[in-house]
């Protein structure tokens, strides 16, 4: 099981406290009606499927129920990172990751 | 003579973990943004606790602190109604959501030198690092909980009424492996 740190609770606790909730820092768009259907299709659909360090978006949905973000590593499933909802996204430089 | 069946309660005075369903409380929701959080507190006569897993107590209430702007009160089932008014009086200083809950989980006490060996078996929590004081949200087998730590080898689970079937004979199956010496 992952140990997960969540940034509310300032503690690391077990994977199933939480659930996972998508890729993170995608951003609705503010005119909707505007887009046309290709935009639209890659706002709700398209994702970036990373190999690697991945911005994900997680729910502490069995503790203080809380959605946050985290940099996972998709290959080793390591955790770089977890940080407050709404946190400036942090570049992999800063985790010591190449980007 | 042929071995007798029946269970044996003088023995569960010396069992290393008891398990019991508690008597019903008065429990209630609390949500308040900051700004509203110092009248709540006046309210009901306590400092309301800031940090996830706190404990605030006067008197017989106790309120625990789930989550940045989430709260679970407990107190005497005499004062549901009293609860229920403090809040409504200063409802119009500070906005918030006081629902209670008390018909919709019930609780188990688990006692003794073993109780947090019986509750790791559905608990993936390191109850090592939960404090005599504090209490937590978290699972059991699945189902979500609210585990209270009151002492060293005193636990209390609030858990919602359809799942208490399943916890509470987990939590017996978990007893008797223990007291068996399994
Ligand atoms: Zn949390």
């Amino acid at each position: 099981m992952l140990l997960i740190h969540c940034p509310y609770c300032d503690e690391t606790l077990p994977e199933a406290e939480f659930a996972y909730a998508g890729e993170a820092h995608i951003i609705r768009p503010a005119d909707p009606s505007t887009l046309t259907d290709e935009e639209w299709r890659d706002f709700l659909f398209i994702r970036s499927n990373a190999r690697g360090p991945h911005y994900e978006r997680w729910r502490h949905v069995h503790g203080c129920a809380r959605f946050f973000n985290a940099v996972r590593d998709t290959v080793s499933d390591r955790f770089l990172l977890t940080y407050k909802a709404g946190e400036k996204r942090p570049d992999l430089a800063s985790l010591g990751v190449a980007e | 003579m042929m071995t007798s069946q029946t269970h044996d309660f003088a023995a569960d005075a010396g069992a290393r973990v008891r398990v019991e369903a508690l008597a019903p409380v008065a429990r209630f929701s609390l949500r308040v943004r900051q700004q509203g959080r110092a009248a709540l507190g006046r309210a009901l006569g306590l400092d309301l606790p800031e940090r996830v897993g706190e404990v605030a107590r006067a008197g017989e209430r106790a309120v625990l602190c789930l989550g940045p702007d989430e709260w679970l009160i407990h107190a005497p089932e005499a004062e549901t109604d009293a609860i229920a008014a403090a809040g409504a009086e200063v409802y119009a200083e500070a906005p918030h959501a006081l629902v209670e809950l008390s018909d919709r989980e019930v609780s188990f006490a688990i006692t003794g030198p073993a109780a947090a060996e019986l509750l790791s078996i559905g608990c993936p929590r390191d109850l090592g690092r939960l404090a005599p004081g504090r209490a937590v949200r978290t699972v059991f087998d699945s189902a979500q909980v609210v585990l209270w730590r009151d002492g060293a080898e005193a636990f209390r689970v609030d858990v919602w009424r359809s799942f208490a079937p399943h916890v509470g004979a987990l939590l017996d199956a978990g007893r008797a492996e223990i007291a068996a010496g399994l």
